[in-house]
């Protein structure tokens, strides 16, 4: 990456990119119409919770198949503040910050608590309590229904264009560039935390938590650290989503929807902040690609149900497979290396291990069980 | 007191079913060191197959023979064409697979068979017998235990009595060695898959009928549950699954009786994160050695 400004280095290197790509984001709104201004908000919000979700899978090594849930803690603790300050009389910018510092807060909170639970557990069982979560988040909001109105969720009241504005852009456009402003800060500041200390040691924890130990490092905090840091990019994901739809519901954040996200860091290529960009926009676009493709052939109603809901969810499990045990490095390791493999902070067996393993003479076959430690 | 001698009752059924589920996700981790997320995917598979011949041929045994041997074949293929090719240095890179495999599966059954609840009967009756003025188990509650009962018995029989058996052990517990003295590590691997896939079929096959209907999501929550069974007996020990079994299914069908259907999932996101704070490995679980 180092190809463009050689001389920015470090931090602020971080933000002067961030800042560049909010500016191109938020200009790309300009030449869209309103749906696809729609359609480019839900992708930045979807974006905040990947790059989270990204770095905790990549970076870290804890996979989380509940990333969904906190994201409705987020959307939940948006529209919960939101609706106190507009009965308060507090409404425009000042109820939208204060709402949206909530809503982290509440998603940070949940992510504090399931990565003190986390940071004792490895791989699998991590994944089965977050899944876990996801599958209660509609009991939750059924039993506490008094707070969170049961499957009807929480309607929020709806935020306008600013008067200053209101002849410039219509209010999709005004809601695409809160999504990307919001994804643009909190992604930028993910970036910068990563690419410091605590990246190293969560690459370090991840690589071999022994000696990462022996070294000095603090295992259990840095994997709840990183469990926290994408539970807080989740939480305002889900916020700005709960901003755009101005809803919060538990139907919008199902076990589906929560795979959906691990679709968009693998196949963006797992721990990279670019891929996960790309997984988002994915994870939005097919879905309504195929139900657009769908109508226009003309099918029977029932069929073209049936095909709409599922064929993308069939092409994203194809992908998840293929470009797991393909290419690890998913489509952000298409572009051609600068740096040693073993610098990329990708998940490790990048795609030139598989090629030297298949090369090898066929009188010593992969062995399937004998490299496991345990 | 009647109503917790029939909860009590019908939560050793249910938790039987848990019990096996858990069993075929115990029986894939000490084969290949997987916790495999598509096991819910891959038994509902197996279930649609029993429905379908059952509804061809109006035998609920012919549904339920076919049922396991597609089940078992669904663990052939799934070994052969997907999991043997998962990175083994990254123990993520399986589970992800997986949960891609559950939505490969999930939704080309709703292509083919769409995503409505379709009524699968009993082959018993399903009402609880009174018992001295109480309500307990229903004949098909029986049937469950005793389904439940023989291949927990018959795995235990083919574990320890058998060449097979030994050879399974051995290939999970040290397979470097298994191979220097003849064992064919990688065929016994695919055995395991099959071995599990059916049993987890087989708990599939019995639940269904007692939920709402077929659905290609009938088996996520069963899976969540059979997680929590497999995490709290600790995932190498089948006497754990089993106990664990039994244990989640009372409290679960307790929970669900006093508390209502809608809170049981939270029990069980309670359930395992206690057990996993409090014991990491598992109830039963041996001590890990010590790394650092």
């Amino acid at each position: 990456m180092s190809r463009i400004l050689p001389s920015l280095t470090g931090v602020r290197r971080t933000i002067v990119f961030g800042a560049a790509f909010t500016v191109l984001a938020i200009a790309s709104s300009f030449v869209l119409d309103p749906f696809r201004n729609f359609q480019l908000a839900t992708i930045a919000a979807t974006f905040c919770a990947t790059a989270g979700l990204t770095v905790l899978i990549g970076w870290s090594g804890q996979l989380s198949l509940g990333n969904a849930a906190l994201m409705a803690a987020g959307g939940y603790g948006y529209a919960l503040t939101a609706n106190a300050l507009t009965d308060a009389g507090v409404d425009g910018v000042p109820r939208f910050v204060l709402a949206l510092l909530a809503a982290v807060v509440a998603a940070g909170a949940l992510g504090l608590l399931l990565g003190l639970a986390g940071a004792r557990l490895h791989g699998p069982y991590l994944a089965g309590v977050t899944l876990a979560l996801v599958v209660a988040l509609p009991a939750v909001t059924s039993v506490f229904s008094g707070v969170f109105r049961g499957d009807q969720g929480l309607q929020i009241a709806y935020d306008g264009v600013p008067p200053l504005l209101r002849t410039v852009v219509a209010v999709e456009q005004w809601q695409a560039w809160v999504a990307i402003l919001v994804t643009g800060v909190t992604v930028t500041a993910l970036a910068a935390v990563t690419r410091g200390r605590l990246g190293l040691r969560m690459r370090a924890v991840r690589d071999d938590e022994t000696a990462a130990r022996l070294s000095g490092v603090r295992a259990g905090r840095v994997k709840v650290a990183a469990f926290t840091l994408s539970a807080v990019t989740a939480g305002a994901g889900g916020a700005v989503l709960c901003f755009v739809t101005q809803s919060v519901s538990p139907g919008a954040y199902t076990l589906a929807f929560s795979l959906l996200l691990v679709v968009a860091v693998v196949v963006g290529g797992v721990g990279s902040l670019g891929g996960a960009a790309i997984g988002s926009a994915l994870i939005v676009m097919l879905p309504w690609l195929v139900g657009w493709a769908t109508s226009l052939l003309d099918l029977p109603s029932e069929v073209s149900q049936r095909l709409s809901g599922n064929v993308s969810v069939l092409v994203f499990g194809l992908l998840l497979i293929v470009v797991t045990l393909a290419r690890p490095g998913g489509l952000a390791g298409l572009r051609p290396r600068t740096r040693k493999p073993s610098a990329t902070p990708v998940v490790p067996a990048p795609a030139d291990t598989a090629r030297t393993d298949a090369a090898l003479p066929a009188a010593s076959p992969p062995d399937p069980v004998s490299s496991i430690h345990h | 007191m009647d109503r917790l001698a029939l909860l009590l009752a019908t939560g050793t059924a249910r938790g039987a079913v848990f019990a096996l589920f858990a069993l075929s996700l115990v029986l894939i981790w000490r084969a290949a060191r997987i916790v495999n997320f598509a096991q819910g995917a891959m038994a509902v598979v197996a279930t649609y197959v029993a429905f379908a011949v059952t509804g061809l041929t109006g035998s609920f045994w012919m549904g339920l023979a076919s049922g396991l041997l597609s089940g078992a074949a669904i663990g052939f293929g799934v070994e052969r064409g997907v999991m043997r090719f998962a990175p083994r240095d990254n123990p993520l890179a399986g589970v992800i697979v997986a949960i891609g495999l559950v939505m490969v599966l999930q939704s080309l059954l709703g292509i083919f068979f769409g995503q409505q609840h379709l009524p699968m009967r009993t082959p018993f009756d399903d009402t609880p017998i009174v018992v001295g003025g109480v309500p307990l188990l229903s004949p098909y509650d029986v049937f469950v235990l005793v389904v439940a009962l023989a291949v927990m018995g018959a795995l235990a029989l083919l574990f320890t009595r058998t060449s097979l058996g030994l050879q399974l052990r051995a290939s999970a517990f040290a397979p470097e060695v298994s191979r220097v003295l003849g064992v064919r590590v990688g065929r016994m691997v695919t055995i395991g898959w099959m071995l599990s896939a059916a049993v987890a079929a087989l708990a599939a096959m019995l639940l269904v009928p007692t939920e709402l209907g077929l659905n290609p999501h009938s088996t996520d929550v069963l899976f969540v549950y059979a997680f929590t069974v497999a995490v709290v007996g600790g995932l190498d020990s089948f006497a754990g699954a089993i106990l664990g079994g039994l244990l989640v299914g009372i409290v679960m069908t307790l929970v669900t009786g006093y508390l209502g259907a809608t809170v049981a999932p939270i029990g069980v996101l309670v359930l395992l994160v206690v057990v996993l704070l409090v014991r990491p490995g598992g109830i039963f679980s041996m001590r890990e050695a010590r790394r650092a």
